[in-house]
């Protein structure tokens, strides 16, 4: 039987087993949203298409599955490309359907028409026109297969208005097949022996892992290989959640605003073992003195990771989950190889933990409410089981240091491209893809201001998201920058906000404030428990900083503690 | 240091965009680049002249390898290759020259495929060197036009650039 566009695109997504769309009508995508309309798919409609993407991103984060949204032509599609570039920067597995005007039109600048495709090449892994209906199925298929394998990402998907109209036979096709598109999934036995005698051999091991062992699935191997060699091991912002940040062999998150015992490790470390980690500068600091006294060894599903900013003596290309079970397989057959194994690294091992227990985490407590307490009070309220998404600056790193992930999937953040706006609207996805869970965003008052127009979205779809906002009245991360080292010249980052306990009312939402250290526990407990989605604005020292810091430029063990 | 590398590409619209907008963004160097058709009309090869040290060469190969629509991607460095580009030069040509230009078209063993009462247009193919040395000739006379295509370059002797699929490679890091 032959179906409209619009028909086989609703019957894709359902045979790719989408459960919820995120999305926003226009005039290009009317044969879609009309066929959606008839359709079990929960379709979510937002109030802005960035928000769209982030939470079709948050969704995808939360959940492993692909987020997917749809938006119309024009002015809908390029509203979207922040989202794109964001979950393009974490590698995170979206379809975006962009409408396009009608196929004769294109080319002819016509009304809401815009290049999306040229305007997101180099920010999707992949993007399609589809200039005939015929192509749509397969094109369908490909994007998805290619959005979820391999180092994952998102795919654009533009359909002009008339392919939505035009009419065709039908058939999901149930293989792709891209000859040019051969992911390495396998690592190469040889490498792997070579790294596994490395890491016997080594005296001061670390692993250093990022959002690749979330991607990958490989948390609990992760956790076991670790544990098996009490190797201590550090995460990236990325990574965290990756491994129970309340395990002993945890050294926390290391880079610029890493723990002291983290960055130390690194630096006076004889054995990297990085995984799914791109050795970003913000995890680095001054490359050239990175790890300056180890061997590196990368797994790594990109080859265009490895040796890209730090030169790897050890490559292997390939899934993580797939070579740590063969890791864990070499550790169980070859007990001779790592005979002598933890103790030889005993000297290294107590070096670790004085650092931990001489440097750990800290704040002064003097001075006004602390944005650090807040989030330890979070962290023991939820007993770490909340999904957490976060937006960008301060907040986002008090949440990574003071809160601890204990498992993969818990901490929504935009570790790349570090997009302000992007938490509210990825806590709202991860709350549609986990109705019964607690979701809760810890914002800036800046930030959330970004894409605060959502809270329609999650009073209309009761989605009962919590956004804790840090409220310092400042772009407070730029801020710290400019106290430390523009001599406290506040320029653009003093900014007054709305009232947020009356913007949540406004919209239907609960409000609550935090004025003393005492109401916070309280508070915190009803507004968690209160079944609605509310913010909490907490003002907080308008003055704090974020501790430890490696100046950006400098080398990891240049740190400036509190 | 410069570096000749052959990519198969599927043919298809936006894939020249999406290559040289990998250059662009990455800050990569093209010193000159050549599109066409192969045996196989899916397929097109583009010759690409790139500069870069070991490092930027290596990320270059694999972001190339990386992207959707890349079949293939060659490397000369460690392949004999032969390499030729064409160039159209246009030149001053009056009485006193023109019999000189003949016979340094003849020598070079080009072709004279235009005339005009004051110049000559001249076709010369080769590698890098002879076309340098024959333009280094010639300048003297005046060059009017030059246009060049950039090379072309394949392996020696019986390797062709046959489009066995791209297969999962166990990894050694330069997948
Ligand atoms: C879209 C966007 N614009 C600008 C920036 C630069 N930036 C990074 S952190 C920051 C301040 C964020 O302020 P707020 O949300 O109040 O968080 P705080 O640092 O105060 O916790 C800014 C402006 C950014 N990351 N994203
Ligand atoms: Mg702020």
């Amino acid at each position: 039987m032959k179906k409209t566009g619009a028909q086989i695109l609703v019957e894709s997504l359902v045979a790719e087993g989408v459960d919820t769309v995120f999305c926003y009508p226009g005039g290009a995508t009317l044969y879609i949203t009309d066929a959606l309309g008839e359709c079990d798919i929960r379709q979510i409609v937002v109030r802005h298409e960035q928000g769209a993407v982030h939470a079709s991103d948050g969704y995808a984060r939360a959940s492993g599955k692909v987020g997917v949204s749809l938006v119309t032509s024009g002015p809908g599609a390029t509203n979207t490309v922040t989202g794109i570039a964001t979950a393009y920067m974490d590698s995170i597995p979206l379809v975006i359907f962009s409408s396009q005007v009608n196929t004769a039109l294109i080319g002819n600048d016509a009304f809401q028409e815009a290049d999306i495709v040229g305007i997101t090449r180099p920010c999707t892994k992949y993007n399609y026109l589809v200039k005939d209906v015929k192509d749509l199925a397969r094109i369908i298929k490909e994007a998805f297969h290619i959005a979820r394998s391999g180092r994952p990402g998102p795919v654009l998907v533009d359909i002009p208005k008339d392919v939505s109209a035009n009419m065709t036979d039908f058939k999901y096709p149930d293989k792709v097949h891209i000859r040019s598109y051969q992911p390495t999934y396998f690592g190469h036995p040889g490498q792997i022996q070579r790294a596994m005698r490395a890491i016997a051999s080594s005296k001061r091991p670390v692993l250093f892992t990022g959002g690749g062992i979330i991607l990958s699935g490989a948390s609990q191997e992760l956790t076991k290989f670790a544990e098996a060699l009490s190797i201590p091991v550090t995460n990236t912002l990325m990574g965290l959640g990756g491994f129970p940040g309340n395990n002993n062999l945890f050294l926390g998150m290391l880079g610029m605003h890493g723990t002291y015992a983290a960055n130390m490790a690194i630096t006076e470390s004889d054995l990297i073992i990085a995984m799914g980690a791109r050795f970003d500068d913000r995890a680095t600091g001054k490359t050239d003195e990175f790890a300056p006294h180890a061997k590196v060894i990368h797994i790594d599903i990109d080859p265009t990771s490895i040796s890209k900013n730090i030169k790897v003596d050890i490559p292997i290309v390939g899934d993580i989950k797939n070579v740590l079970h063969k890791m864990l397989d070499i550790l169980a057959e070859e007990k001779d190889l790592f005979k002598g194994f933890p103790e030889s690294i005993g000297e290294w091992m107590k070096k670790v933990a004085k650092w931990k227990k001489d440097f750990p985490l800290t704040y002064q407590k003097n001075g006004g409410l602390k944005p650090q307490y807040v989030i330890e009070r979070i962290y023991d309220l939820t007993k770490g089981k909340a999904i957490i998404a976060t937006e960008v600056g301060q907040n986002q790193m008090w949440a990574a240091q003071f809160y601890k992930f204990l498992k993969p999937r818990t901490l929504l953040t935009s570790g790349g491209l570090g997009t302000m706006g992007f938490g509210f609207p990825a806590a709202i996805g991860a709350q549609a893809a986990f109705p019964k869970s607690l979701v809760i965003d810890i914002a800036g008052d800046g930030s959330i201001q970004m894409n605060i127009q959502e809270l329609a979205t999650a009073v209309q779809h009761r989605l009962p998201v919590k956004v804790v906002i840090l409220n310092n009245g400042y772009l407070g991360m730029v801020r710290q920058w400019q106290e430390l080292f523009y001599e406290k010249r506040y320029t653009w980052t003093s900014l007054p906000c709305p009232d947020f306990v009356k913007v949540a009312e406004a919209y239907g939402a609960a409000g609550y404030r935090i004025d003393k250290e005492k109401d916070i526990d309280r508070v915190l407990k009803e507004a968690f428990s209160n079944n609605q989605p509310t913010f909490v604005d907490v003002p907080v020292d308008p003055e704090e900083c974020v501790y430890p810091m490696v100046p950006a430029g400098a080398s990891l063990k240049e740190m400036l503690l509190v | 240091m410069k570096h000749t590398i052959s990519v198969l590409v599927e043919n298809e619209f936006g894939v020249l965009s999406r290559i040289s907008g990998l250059f662009s963004g990455r800050g990569f160097n093209i010193e000159s680049l050549c599109v066409a058709e192969t045996l196989d009309p899916t397929i097109s090869t583009m010759t690409i002249v790139t500069t870069g040290d070991d490092m930027i060469l290596e990320q270059i190969l694999k972001q190339l390898n990386k992207l959707i629509n890349v079949i293939k991607v060659i490397d000369f460095r460690d392949t004999d290759y032969v390499s030729r580009e064409m160039v159209l030069v246009k030149v001053n040509a009056d009485e006193k020259t023109r019999a000189e230009i003949l016979r340094m078209v003849e020598i070079f063993r080009g072709k004279i495929i235009d005339v005009s009462p004051r110049t000559y247009t001249i076709m010369i193919t080769g590698d890098e060197e002879k076309l340098k040395a024959f333009l280094a000739l010639v300048r003297p006379l005046g060059i009017k036009d030059l246009v060049r295509t950039g090379p072309v370059a394949m392996a020696r002797g019986d390797k062709t650039l046959k489009t066995k699929e791209k297969q999962p490679k166990g990894g050694n890091g330069d997948g």
